[in-house]
């Protein structure tokens, strides 16, 4: 409200970008790696989110599309050969950049292709379909084996421009005397993409698109009836979200350099539904958070095990890292849903209320408390006593 | 011909498997508007329950225990879920696909690498009927989902609480307004959809299965197709969807190898195919309730 939170507001994402920039000159691999999967899962959750958490509707089928996009890629960038197994792959050596569009192209394709079931079946309806395509997914990856290498997979070919490798190591090349290797550079790629992402979804909501997607979750007919193309309108959302997951898809596939049938399964499209609802639902900035908390939280246990020492080291039969953090996702979600519908985003917005000039375009349609801009904050146990 | 009539008749048995299941799922939907995900981890659980019980207190009093123990878990998921703010019907699935979550990765852990017998009276012992081989452990499941699914067809149409899920399930506030009462009803429809999940989970997990081991929560997920294909919320539906999965599995597995060009394991992918072809012709399954609007 006053001049200054409003410096605030446009100064903390000036100031934390020039944070991100700074990042590959001084941590390591590990963090590297790390911040590339969260950039990557963000944008694919932000399409998620347009779907389900704007649109209002339940797909788990974004593990298809990140598939889609990992493997496009793959095999439009990729050269022709023998892959593991005795199988023979085919390739099309088209520019890396070029395959990329592609590949987010063809993500967005299939989404279009799977659009006349999305337009005609509605709500929980669509999520119980939408695991067909996971299904039918897997059975693709692991038979379609001359695009995919099936069950031993394909490696990744990197990207790069005139030569120079964006995600990989060639040529050598050091600035300020950090030594430039491939996960430094994977990071600038995947911060390009993360913001280009998010400035766009933050546009989109904002706008018409946004508000009729909004209007159509509330109530589709009366979206239908002031004019909202509702079909077409709910076929753009699921190719808009498909393209994102495509994007996702490739940045990944950049940083696992091969990519595998198995981690494309029904597990990861949960992952990516846990991170938007953890999150908030309808929220860009809340995709953002869902996706590090989703993404971090396995790689953080298992680089801290030893800090946790109720943790059993992986492969035994006690509680290990990563079954740590799928109970604490699982929980969070059942949290989140029972206690605060809007997220981490709804729960960063009550902590300081007086840090919100403006209404988020992006964040209101969430289901949460009413944003409480102008009154004091309610502490947390009041809110949920009040309204049970 | 024998080898159709042995795969109809494994496809029959299978089908009423997966109808027990979907009648799982369609009963908790018509009883709560909630389609509970973590149908799968309670069928892990009760199989789960039931494996590590025979062992010391027999097959009949390990399957009592396992129902028991998965009623008393649906149970607890109706009251976490009524616990929730607003009842946005997708959100109510998303949480209880957190439940799912929490549940099966708890069961993976436990199970590992183990594939655990039920230790169940049928064992691997095999029946001839006509020249058709079939497995004993089969037949009974055949015969326990004929009975149960019997007894709840004439439950809900003769019973005052059958009556009464069908007006909930028909007009939720209506029927509150008539003096139905909408707890008590999801109530039952949770204990039975749990009772459902955990016999089934006994007999996936019999043969000619080898056990129950860590992926057996996805088996749940395969009967998805049965109620989307039957519709949501019918009752007949997921009986004729359980069945219509079961032999499209059996049969496309059955004959893969004049299938071969659709690659191996169709059979699995088989019911999503035909799922989502019934759902291009109807939207909500054969025997749903369309959804009418009045504007």
């Amino acid at each position: 409200m006053s001049d200054r939170t409003n410096l605030v507001s446009r100064a903390l994402p000036v100031a934390g970008l020039l944070l991100a920039l700074m990042v590959p000159f001084y941590l390591s691999g590990f963090w590297l790696l790390l911040g590339v999967m969260v950039m990557a899962a963000a944008i694919g959750a932000i399409g998620l989110n347009l779907l389900v958490g704007t649109a209002g509707q339940l797909s788990l089928a974004h593990a298809f599309f990140l598939a889609v996009g990992a493997y496009a890629y793959c095999w439009f960038a990729g050269a022709p050969g023998p892959g593991g197994g005795g199988i023979t792959l085919t390739g099309l050596e088209l520019p890396p950049l070029l395959a990329a569009v592609l590949a987010v192209a063809t993500a967005g394709a299939a989404g279009l292709l799977f659009s006349p079931v999305a337009g005609r079946v509605r709500g929980l309806y669509l999520g119980l379909a939408s695991l067909a395509l996971v299904f039918l997914g897997q059975h693709l990856l692991f038979n379609l084996s001359s695009v995919t290498g099936g069950f031993n997979g394909r490696n990744v070919p990197e990207l790069s421009v005139l030569g120079f490798e964006l995600t990989g190591r060639d040529p050598e090349l050091t600035l300020l005397g950090v030594p430039f290797g491939d996960r430094e550079r994977q990071w600038y790629v995947a911060l390009v993409c993360v913001v280009v992402a998010y400035v766009f979804a933050r546009r989109v909501l904002a706008g018409r698109p946004g508000r009729a997607l909004v209007l159509m979750r509330e109530n589709e007919t009366a979206a239908g009836v002031v004019g909202v193309p509702v079909s077409r309108y709910k076929a753009s959302a699921f190719v808009l979200s498909s393209m994102y997951a495509g994007l996702a898809g490739v940045l990944l596939a950049q940083a696992f350099q091969r990519v595998v049938p198995e981690y494309f399964g029904l597990v990861l499209s949960v992952e990516y539904l846990a991170m938007i609802v953890i999150g908030g639902l309808g929220s860009v900035t809340g995709a953002v958070l869902g996706a590090a908390f989703v993404t971090g939280l396995p790689s953080l246990l298992s680089h801290y095990s030893g800090l946790f020492t109720f943790l059993a080291e992986p492969g035994t039969s006690g509680v290990d890292p990563a079954v740590a953090a799928r109970l604490v996702f699982g929980v969070a979600i059942v949290a989140v849903i029972l206690l605060e519908q809007g997220g981490l985003v709804a729960l960063g917005r009550r902590l300081r209320p007086a840090a919100r000039p403006r209404v988020d375009a992006a964040g209101s349609g969430d289901p949460g408390p009413p944003d409480p801009v102008g009154q004091p904050a309610l502490p947390p146990q009041d809110m949920t006593t009040a309204s049970s | 011909m024998t080898r159709l009539l042995e795969l109809l008749a494994v496809g029959l048995s299978l089908g009423m498997l997966y109808a027990l299941i979907a009648m799982g799922f369609v009963i908790i939907y018509k009883g709560t508007r909630v389609v509970n995900f973590a149908q799968g981890s309670l069928l892990a659980l009760g199989a789960y329950a039931v494996a590590r019980i025979a062992p010391s207190a027999g097959f009949w009093a390990a399957a009592a225990a396992g129902i028991a123990i998965t009623v008393a878990g649906s149970l607890l998921i109706r009251f976490l879920l009524s616990r929730a703010r607003g009842h946005d019907h997708m959100a109510l699935a998303i949480a209880t696909i957190g439940v799912d979550v929490v549940l099966t990765t708890e069961l993976t852990r436990r199970i590992g690498p183990d594939v655990l017998s039920m230790l169940d009276p049928w064992g691997a012992d095999t029946v001839q009927l006509g020249g058709v081989t079939v497995p004993q452990a089969r037949i009974a499941a055949m015969a326990v989902a004929v009975a149960v699914l019997g007894l709840l067809l004439a439950l809900f149409r003769y019973t005052g609480w059958g009556v009464a899920m069908r007006a909930a399930s028909a007009d939720a506030e209506a029927a509150s307004l008539m003096g139905i009462r909408l707890g008590r009803v999801a109530t039952v429809s949770w204990m039975i959809g749990g009772a459902l999940a955990a016999g089934a989970g006994v007999f996936m997990s019999t043969f000619p299965s080898a056990g129950l081991d860590s992926h057996s929560s996805t088996i749940a997920l395969a009967a998805i197709p049965a109620i989307v294909l039957g519709g949501l919320d019918s009752t007949h539906g997921a009986i004729i969807g359980g069945i219509a999965v079961g032999m499209a599995r059996t049969l496309t597995a059955g004959y893969g190898s004049e299938l071969g060009f659709l690659g191996a394991g169709f059979g699995d992918v088989m019911p999503y195919v035909l799922m989502v072809a019934v759902l291009m012709w109807r939207p909500s399954g054969l025997f749903g309730t369309r959804e009418f609007i009045r504007v």
